[in-house]
């Protein structure tokens, strides 16, 4: 979350330096779902391909190769990892667009300060301000109907994930 | 360290769909041909499903056979789908696709019409489709034909699983299509009545009935005028099942009975007992 903040910021200051503002908006308005997964997959991603227990984990993301590696196993997998941050990127450019840099940078800052409010650290949260700020309080998608993370079989050992989030690990 | 024998660090995974297994299937699948076998068949709804928009506002119709391959799977399937009180919405591709789509636009059109305290309109719905459909590229193989009446009049849509859509007074969707097309383009004309526009749409699926055979059994129609919806399921019964003409049951006293023996079981009740069912 934290990288795309300051890869918008990058992008944004940049722009505003070399005074080709107008034009590399429109470029990245018009980008479509395509371009977007050339340009953008992230390699880091995908591998390395452990599972919850630090080795291969060869159910599910298949025996372990270069070429499994780099690509994902399904054509929808990166662009759907990462829709919600190309929907925010798009939503701040039209944003930026139409009412100006000052816009964009405040509902950011509201977005951070609303990630933060966060329960213990391995339980989940229901994410409401955030949401409400999304305006997806009020919508229903395939992320709240299949595999909701409150139904999750799997949970992270209390005692680790809150060592890891002190830092004390 | 003890990290190692134990679960480290969960990230946080949002929710929807998981692709874990897609790898595993495809390796499944090549494996599976090389032996000669094939993998289960999605349900799908081969189909004919039509609307047209007639003066008081829109018929929507379509045949009841799902398929499973070349199996059919259910005789009697109910394709047109509630999306709220003034827009239903016909379906045709994967059955699955088509109904759990069909479902998450009607509750997310339900949230949408309490916020904003008015009847949803049908470009909302056909908009709502038409971004989540391309949002998967085509993945989710749901071809729908959406139709309603709203403040602005009747409105009939036709939406592909690639996400495009098209605005028409009258729209044929399914492996029937061509068919049910057919018959549109003789017999439509602007502003007909209700009775000659029912007629059309059944003979619009008849003929998807009886020409393709992915579409089968009965038509239902579902008129939808403003404040009114008749929802007639089923509207005609095409293909009804045959009626046997003989029986195979022998009567009493065919065999001849040669001897006659009765033996009663003498059983004792040794111990009785009677346990209270937990159910609160």
């Amino acid at each position: 979350m934290d990288y795309a903040a300051v890869d918008y910021f990058f992008i944004y200051f940049s722009v505003f330096i070399t005074s080709q503002a107008f034009c590399l908006n429109i470029l990245w308005n018009t980008r479509g779902l395509r371009s977007q997964l050339k340009d953008s997959v992230p390699v880091t991603g995908l591998c390395p391909q452990a599972g919850p227990y630090g080795v291969q984990d060869s159910l599910r993301r298949g025996f372990s190769s270069v070429k499994n590696e780099l690509l994902p196993s399904h054509p929808l997998e990166l662009s759907e990892k990462n829709f919600q941050l190309n929907q925010d990127k798009m939503n701040f450019n039209t944003l930026r667009n139409i009412q100006g840099l000052h816009a964009p940078l405040k509902l950011q800052m509201e977005y951070r300060a609303a990630r933060q409010i966060q329960r213990l650290p391995f339980l989940p949260s229901s994410n409401l301000a955030l949401d409400t700020l999304r305006g997806t309080d009020d919508t229903i998608g395939f992320e709240d109907i299949l595999n909701d993370p409150v139904l999750s079989e799997v949970m992270g050992d209390p005692h680790i994930m809150t060592e890891y989030k002190l830092g004390v690990l | 360290r003890r990290i190692m024998a134990t679960v480290s660090v969960c990230k946080y995974y949002p929710g929807g769909f998981s692709f874990d297994n897609c790898k595993r299937n495809a390796l499944l699948e090549a494996d599976i041909s090389k032996l000669g076998f094939s993998s289960p068949a999605a349900r799908k709804t081969g189909t004919t499903i039509c609307g047209v928009v007639y003066k008081d506002g829109v018929v929507l119709g379509a045949d009841t056979r799902a398929t499973e391959g070349m199996i059919v799977a259910d005789k009697n399937c109910s394709k047109i789908h509630y999306i709220s009180p003034n827009i239903y919405c016909c379906g045709a591709g994967t059955a699955a696709d088509t109904e759990m789509t069909t479902q998450i636009i009607s509750s997310n059109l339900e949230l949408h019409s309490l916020s904003t305290g008015r009847l949803p309109r049908v470009a909302t719905a056909n908009r709502m489709l038409k971004q989540m459909l391309f949002r998967y590229q085509g993945y989710i193989g749901a071809a729908l034909v959406l139709g309603g009446v709203d403040c602005n009049g009747p409105h009939l849509y036709s939406i592909y699983p690639h996400g495009s859509t098209d605005k028409l007074p009258y729209v044929t969707m399914g492996s029937g299509s061509l068919a049910a097309m057919a018959v549109f383009e003789d017999r439509y004309r602007p502003n007909m009545e209700e009775e000659e526009a029912k007629r059309l749409v059944r003979d619009a699926i008849a003929a998807g009935i009886f020409n393709d055979l992915g579409s089968g059994s009965n038509i239902d129609l579902c008129v939808i005028t403003k404040g009114k919806v008749d929802y007639l399921r089923p509207h005609d019964v095409a293909n009804k099942k045959g009626v046997r003409t003989g029986s195979y049951r022998y009567k009493h006293g065919t065999t001849g009975v040669l001897t006659k023996t009765v033996t009663p079981l003498n059983l004792e009740v040794v111990e009785e007992s009677v346990q209270t069912m937990d159910t609160s």
